[in-house]
């Protein structure tokens, strides 16, 4: 019955999605505040509906309820609570569920939150959440039914993923689907300007925040995965340019433009069309990435289930929204008032540098993502596109950013001083050369390359704290009014100190686990002992373990230091799970500092001996860790004063009194 | 500058960005590309040994040989054809004989044996890697259904 509630609400919830999607347009076209005022209440209606559907397939879950196929495809009765939970969007269907709840989840946000929008800016970006929800809501109902029944219903379910029953499943999509789905608020926001034809400095004040979250969710939501792969599947990669990676990197790369042009946008006026070119394209990618991972185009761990109704489907909501978006664009941009124009040696210069750099390496990331895909269609020559080609195209592309990064805060608005710069900068330069000496010094036999890579890391930390240094003040006036002025400084700085800082150490991170890591295969007999990474590694033995629908063979080790003494045990196992038949490899972590043992176990061999894969990942955590420091930028800036308290109209009056300058002439 | 200089050198870096990104590109793609083969292809055309390839297809049921220590052999068919494949690492957990299997590496110099650095396999019991599977259907030797659900890989260097 619950089911069945559930199933009708989420039609009653496709009806609601269209009225949110009609009726507020109309009103905004007529002025009608009555009609416009529809918006909101059909938003929360929405996700109200949504969020009671998807609480009914929980409850099937939790509750085991195999009479619904979903559940019996993808659950079992021995599972961990936890498990059953997660299990929801374990799956094709279930995933679906999460996207659309979360759409919707956005949706009344900004009904709840927009009061201080201008009425029909508040009731055009509803509707078009009403579009993309009403498309994505018809996509489940025909083609990702989660609520069909099964009868006579099975006593036993088939049991998740094995690879997905962890707590990564926890973490990872439903912060991965924030993100994702959080971009639809800045295409909204976008697609209302290009229909009401007026975008201004205010537009970028209330698009900023909305960017900001999306993209702070969508850095933790990517860490996780890459972390929770890295854990998981046992062959201690972290990030490997998949497909599916790249589906969800490609709207953080345009996203991560969108932050700096809306900046730009919001200060200077400048860069108007380009700013909702972004926000179209951000959406347009995560849209993209959702066909990628959803259609079965693809094969990974992600591609649940390959029904070809589906994804003919996604490509067509695929097309209807991003060729409606760029008609849109084609035809109404022109009418947007150009704004303020500033020397190529600027605050704004280095923005639009910024935005280059990303929009190109975006490019560089689509063309190797599409294009097997395109010549497997067109000639049908499969081939696969690797490491090497991200490497060869992406990283020349990157680095030069790395290198300008520190520069962009220290510059002023309109024109600034390039030299000027570059000496607050003599520093982190120092600094960052010295490490590099070092790491060639000490490290012996170290790559030149990692050893620069280390350096443009350490310069990037250094010199994201320079900012921080020079608008408090160090060193020019006294400690305790540096200490004030440092403590006045608005909260967005520290965001964007913590944002830079953060890349640094997630640099450092890449370039250490790629450079100085060590992997040794090989094969043990309890009593045998290896060195890796400084430390030795005894192979204790062998013990049998059962769990919540698996069995498991579980390996203890001692890590041991120089002096023979055991500073910790790692187990590594592999597990066999009875109800899928599926084995799957539980890999050995321990943490030192930054680094990582990883021990993953391999097959048995002739005469006691056990096949085992020992790594050391040098400073592997910080990759993580850098990623959890942007977001905390993230974090830090969203809750700035100037976005917490909205006061957009004196702000925009007050741009709008200012003369356009026009510097450098 | 006046605003249509300004212009002019936004317009010209951007086109700057282009270019270099397109000839990045175009460099990585002639070179930095796998191309997927079966059994049957490679019988057909031997690729040189600096040519990266897929092979895709079954492991033959009976070919698995373990060697010493991580040291592997087995046999890839398309069910007409067959190569043997080395590899030298841990295979990943669903590695079956029967079931689908690409294999990433190359042929040395005047061998027949096809010398792996990256074995890919299923990460469910349905699963088949899609080209084997395409290429199954293409030469009527599609036998079952299957449903995707995952690579595994374990990368070996």
């Amino acid at each position: 019955m619950i089911i069945e509630l559930g199933h009708f609400a989420l039609i009653l919830a496709l009806a609601t999605t269209l009225i949110q999607a009609t009726l507020p347009l109309l009103g905004a076209r007529r002025r009608d505040a009555a009609l416009m005022n529809v918006g909101p209440v059909a938003a929360v209606g929405t996700f109200a509906l949504i969020a009671a559907s998807f609480a009914a397939l929980t409850s099937a879950y939790v509750r085991s309820d195999f009479s619904v196929l979903n559940v019996w495809q993808n659950s079992h009765s021995m599972m961990p609570l936890l498990y059953k939970f997660t299990g929801v969007w374990g799956n094709h269907e279930g995933s679906m569920m999460l996207w659309v709840l979360i759409l919707a989840f956005f949706g009344a946000l900004v009904a709840v939150f927009g009061r201080n929008l201008p009425h029909t800016l508040r009731a055009n970006v509803l509707a078009v959440q009403g579009w993309i929800a009403c498309a994505f809501l018809i996509f489940v109902l025909l083609t990702s039914n989660p609520f069909i029944r099964l009868y006579p219903a099975p006593l036993e379910g088939q049991d998740l993923n094995p690879i997905l029953q962890d707590f990564g499943l926890a973490v990872h999509p439903p912060m991965l689907y924030l993100g994702y789905v959080g971009f639809s608020i800045t295409f909204s926001f976008a697609i209302a300007a290009l229909i009401d034809g007026r975008i201004d400095a205010a537009w970028a004040r209330w698009v900023r925040p909305w960017a900001l979250a999306a993209w702070t969710f969508l850095t933790l939501g990517i860490a996780m995965g890459s972390y929770w792969s890295y854990y998981e599947l046992g062959w201690g990669g972290w990030w490997f340019w998949d497909p599916v990676e790249n589906a969800s990197f490609m709207p953080w790369l345009a996203g991560t433009a969108l932050l700096h042009s809306a900046l730009v946008m919001e200060k200077r006026e400048a860069l108007k069309i380009w700013t909702v070119l972004l926000a179209i394209l951000t959406f347009s990618l995560s849209l993209l990435g959702t066909f990628l991972v959803r259609s079965g185009v693809l094969t990974s761990v992600h591609a649940f289930a390959t029904d070809p109704r589906r994804g003919v489907f996604i490509l067509g909501i695929l097309i209807l929204f991003i060729g409606g978006a760029f008609a849109l664009f084609a035809w109404r941009a022109p009418t947007l008032r150009q704004g303020g124009l500033f020397s190529p040696i600027s605050r704004e210069g280095a923005l639009v540098l910024n935005n280059l750099f990303l929009t190109t390496a975006t490019a560089t990331v689509l063309v190797g993502t599409l294009y097997p895909l395109a010549l497997e269609a067109l000639t049908g020559e499969k081939i696969s596109v690797g490491p090497p080609f991200f490497n060869l195209t992406f990283a020349p592309l990157i680095v030069p950013l790395f290198v300008a990064v520190p520069f962009g805060p220290l510059l002023a608005w309109k024109r600034g001083d390039l030299l000027a710069a570059a000496e607050r900068l003599y520093f982190a330069m120092g600094a960052a050369l010295l490490v590099a000496l070092a790491v060639v010094y000490f490290a012996t036999g170290a790559p030149v390359l990692a050893a620069l890579g280390i350096g443009l890391g350490v310069y990037l930390m250094i010199g994201a704290l320079a900012d921080l240094a020079m608008r408090s003040g160090l060193g020019r006036i006294d400690a305790g009014k540096t200490w004030h002025r440092f403590k006045g400084l608005p909260r967005s700085v520290f965001g964007t100190t913590l944002a830079h800082f953060g890349l640094g150490v997630s640099l450092i991170g890449i370039v250490c686990a790629t450079a100085f890591s060590t992997e040794m295969i090989t094969t043990m007999k309890p009593g045998d002992v290896k060195a890796v990474g400084g430390y030795e590694v005894r192979f204790d033995g062998m013990r049998s373990e059962t769990g919540g629908g698996y069995r498991a063979d579980v390996a203890t080790f001692s890590a041991l230091d120089g002096a023979g003494r055991v500073v910790s045990t790692v187990s590594s196992a592999k597990r066999f799970y009875f109800a899928r038949q599926q084995p799957t490899t539980e890999a050995g972590i321990r943490t030192f500092g930054f680094s990582q043992l990883y021990i993953s176990l391999g097959d048995p061999e002739d005469g006691g001996g056990r096949v085992v894969r020992l790594w050391w990942k040098s400073q592997v955590v910080m990759i993580w860790l850098g990623a959890v420091i942007m977001a905390a930028g993230g974090v830090v800036s969203l809750s700035d004063r100037r976005l917490r308290i909205g006061a957009p109209a004196r702000r925009r009056s007050r741009t709008l009194a200012r003369p356009v300058a026009e510097p450098g002439e | 500058m006046t605003r249509k200089q300004k212009r002019l050198a936004i317009v010209v870096c951007g086109m700057a960005f282009i270019a270099t990104a397109v000839i990045l590109v175009m460099f990585a793609l002639s070179s930095d590309i796998t191309f997927f083969r079966t059994p049957s292809d490679l019988l057909a055309e031997r690729p040189g040994p600096s040519t990266h390839i897929r092979l895709g297809g079954l492991v033959e049921p009976g070919t698995v040989v373990r060697g010493k220590g991580t040291q592997v052999s087995f046999d890839v068919t398309d069910r007409k054809h067959s190569v043997k494949v080395v590899y030298d690492g841990i295979l990943p957990d669903l590695f079956r004989a029967g079931q689908g299997v690409v294999a990433e590496g190359n042929f040395p110099t005047g061998s027949d044996v096809f010398v792996a650095d990256t074995v890919l396999a299923k990460h469910d019991e349905k699963y088949m890697p899609k080209e084997v599977v395409d290429e199954l259907k293409k030469n009527g030797e599609w036998y079952g259904d299957t449903s995707t659900a995952g690579d595994a890989r374990t990368a070996e260097k």
